[in-house]
């Protein structure tokens, strides 16, 4: 789960980093009052869970607040990247004379985390990385001890910041430490962290990911999740612990387990097929699970066929038959559908099954097969 | 011959008086396995599975009292750092976690903590470790495999079982079936258990199942090619899995261009190992 920049920063803030002065606003009038209580020039910043926002023409200068209300009337009726922009962001404007990147993150190789920095701040640090990697300093952080000071002073000397500015770097380094692990982050990152031309360290933007198995421990933050990161039949399926994916194609998928999911997936693709959704229903889905993951695939008008691939282990074939029968008795019409049933109890979920007027397949080629068919012949 | 678990292995399991607990230690008991203890704070003294297996409070006290020398952690995400981190201090040299969901932070400190205390982790969201006809450590179901001489090592659950059930089919057997499991931190990779089949005299070939995200599979090729002369044969499941998104497992998820089931397929195919383009034709793959 992203968060947005105002509330990365308002979390940044809390651990000791300096952010500039500035609320957020969700209508013009609001970004007008705002700029007046700041006065002097500010920056208007469209909060959406895209990057290139300032390329999209979603930041822009104010020099009044009339002028503040004018950009957030434009921002706001943005879309940006499909995203529609809900608020903005009303800062002071700082002068900017040096752009640094800050970031902290997961190194899954070394299996800890990371402090990454860079002179180079203000742009992509994956384009960074690309261009110039020497330009991109890295230092790997032990897990049990955290972030220590003389690390932070090492990568301050690496990026070559003026010496007067090591104390404060490095009280900033730990507050992106402190944030990252108090909000159980996967990434938490300063771009750019700006010295100022009164020579001060600054964070201008701001960005958190938050590890979604951590949230259990952050209610407060989990309330922040911004409805249109997800699609809505995405969110319908978290709401039923089902993990559901959309993809362009024409055979909808449910499958238990993430890794037979996409095998099934991978398998469709193979035979000539274009699968329609990634949906996992777990392990020891009960009837009710099945039933509403299938009404999540009967509700996409792209689907024409439908693949069930279970290999009942926790999961038992007769509960996810009784779920499939459940969801099917509310449709008249449906799609050709095709099953594949094996494991814990699947001579109980076959029966079941018999007069559901289903193609039957005992293994995950003929039952790809069989649908990659039905959709052809459908199509003719 | 196997590796990790055998005829040897005296289990205990953590989180037993729990509904999957319970459930999953009366299927490995009736395998087989030899489940000395169990544990649940607060029912120390009490015993399960028909009297025959002792419950105790604390993971110290059941290794006292059974000579445990591998766990199997059934606790809920939420209280499953704590669950391993305490077998570690009690010396259990192995640890099975099933639990899904742990945060990624969690499993970097226990990572560290293990690794200092040379314990073992195999998981976490993992199905566990099979040795067929030895021992079953984890929520694999047992009918599915026979013994033989094929190590597997897997990123997944399901997908593993419907290549074990695939072989099962074509009367091939398995040394051993280990699930190191699908988080982007976990506590044993296949280079790992690539080098443990290499000088297991009873593993003759190895399948390695793996899926996109991180580059466990890229490392893996790299040791391959540098380390094994025992023949592998591969699948990757995701290779239509688009970018940015996670497909199910924290860990499966294409970031910045990286972790593209393609280029590890290449990798492989470089290190001169099979890649199979579907699950069921692993087998003809392994002659």
């Amino acid at each position: 789960m992203k968060l947005h920049e105002y509330q990365s920063k308002q979390l940044f803030s809390q651990c000791g980093i300096p952010i500039p002065r500035g609320r957020v606003a969700a209508t013009a009038a609001q970004a007008k009052l705002i700029a007046q209580e700041l006065g002097g020039r500010v920056v208007v910043k469209a909060q959406v869970l895209v990057g290139g926002r300032g390329k999209a023409g979603g930041i822009r200068l104010a020099g009044s607040p009339e002028e503040a209300e004018d950009a957030a009337t434009q921002i706001l009726a943005m879309e940006i990247k499909g995203l529609p922009v809900r608020k903005v962001l009303v800062d002071d404007a700082a002068e900017i004379h040096t752009e640094i990147y800050l970031g902290v993150t997961n190194d899954r190789a070394a299996r800890c985390p990371v402090l990454i920095a860079s002179g180079e701040g203000g742009v992509e640090i994956e384009q960074v990385a690309k261009a110039t990697p020497e330009r991109i300093i890295t230092v790997q952080i032990d897990p049990l001890l955290g972030l220590r000071d003389y690390q932070a002073r090492m990568v301050a000397a690496a990026i070559e910041l003026p010496r007067d500015l090591w104390r404060d770097f490095i009280s900033i380094s730990r507050g992106l430490f402190d944030s990252y692990q108090k909000a159980d982050a996967t990434l938490a990152e300063i771009n750019p962290l700006v010295i100022t031309r009164g020579g001060r360290l600054l964070a201008l933007d701001g960005k958190i990911v938050l590890d979604d198995n951590g949230l259990f421990r952050h209610p407060e933050l989990a309330e922040m999740r911004d409805a249109d990161e997800e699609a809505p039949a995405e969110r319908e399926a978290r709401k039923y612990g089902l993990t559901y994916v959309k993809l362009d194609g024409s055979i909808g998928c449910m499958v238990n387990g993430a890794g037979l999911a996409m095998a099934t997936m991978d398998v469709i693709k193979l035979f000539g097929g274009e699968p329609a959704n990634f949906l996992d229903i777990g392990g020891g889905a009960g009837s009710e699970k099945v039933a509403a993951a299938l009404q999540i695939i009967l509700k996409d008008p792209d689907v024409r066929a439908v693949l069930f691939n279970i290999f009942g282990g926790i999961t038992r074939c007769d509960e996810v038959a009784r779920g499939i029968l459940a969801a099917l008795g509310e449709h008249a019409t449906r799609p050709p559908m095709v099953i594949r049933l094996v494991g814990t109890n699947e001579e109980e979920g076959r029966k079941l099954l018999a007069d559901a007027n289903m193609e039957t397949a005992s293994s995950l080629v003929e039952a790809a097969q069989k649908v990659v068919d039905l959709v052809r012949e459908g199509v003719r | 011959m196997s590796v990790l678990v055998n005829k040897g292995t005296r289990l205990l399991v953590q989180g037993i008086t729990g509904r999957e607990g319970l459930f999953h230690a009366a299927q490995l008991w009736n395998y087989g396995t030899k489940i000395v203890a169990g544990t649940r704070p607060g029912k120390g003294g009490e015993w399960v599975l028909e009297g025959k297996v002792p419950i105790f409070d604390t993971v110290h006290a059941a290794v006292e009292a059974t000579g445990a020398n591998c766990t199997l952690i059934f606790v809920p995400a939420t209280a499953a750092a704590d669950a391993m981190l305490e077998a570690s201090d009690a010396g259990i040299p192995l640890i099975v976690c099933i639990a899904e969901g742990i945060p990624v932070q969690d499993m970097m400190q226990v990572g560290r903590y293990l690794g200092q205390k040379g314990t073992r982790l195999i998981g976490p969201n993992c199905p566990g470790v099979l040795t067929p006809g030895e021992a079953n450590v984890g929520i694999i179901p047992g009918h599915i495999a026979i013994p033989g001489d094929i190590g597997i090592v897997s990123r997944s659950g399901t997908l593993t079982y419907e290549v074990l059930y695939a072989l099962k089919q074509q009367g091939k057997g398995t040394s051993t079936c280990v699930g190191i499991g699908g988080d982007p931190v976990n506590g044993t990779s296949f280079m790992d258990v690539l080098g443990l089949f290499e000088d297991d005299a009873g593993t003759e070939k190895i399948v390695l199942i793996g899926e996109i995200g991180g580059s466990d599979e890229e490392r893996a090729a790299e040791f391959i090619s540098n380390r094994m002369t025992k023949p592998v044969v591969a699948f990757i499941a995701g290779q239509t899995a688009p970018p940015g998104k996670r497909m199910g497992h924290a860990g499966a998820i294409i970031e910045g261009g990286s972790g593209l089931a393609s280029d590890k397929i290449a990798a492989l195919e470089a290190a001169g190992v099979s890649v199979a383009r579907h699950p069921e034709e692993i087998a003809a793959l392994l002659h």
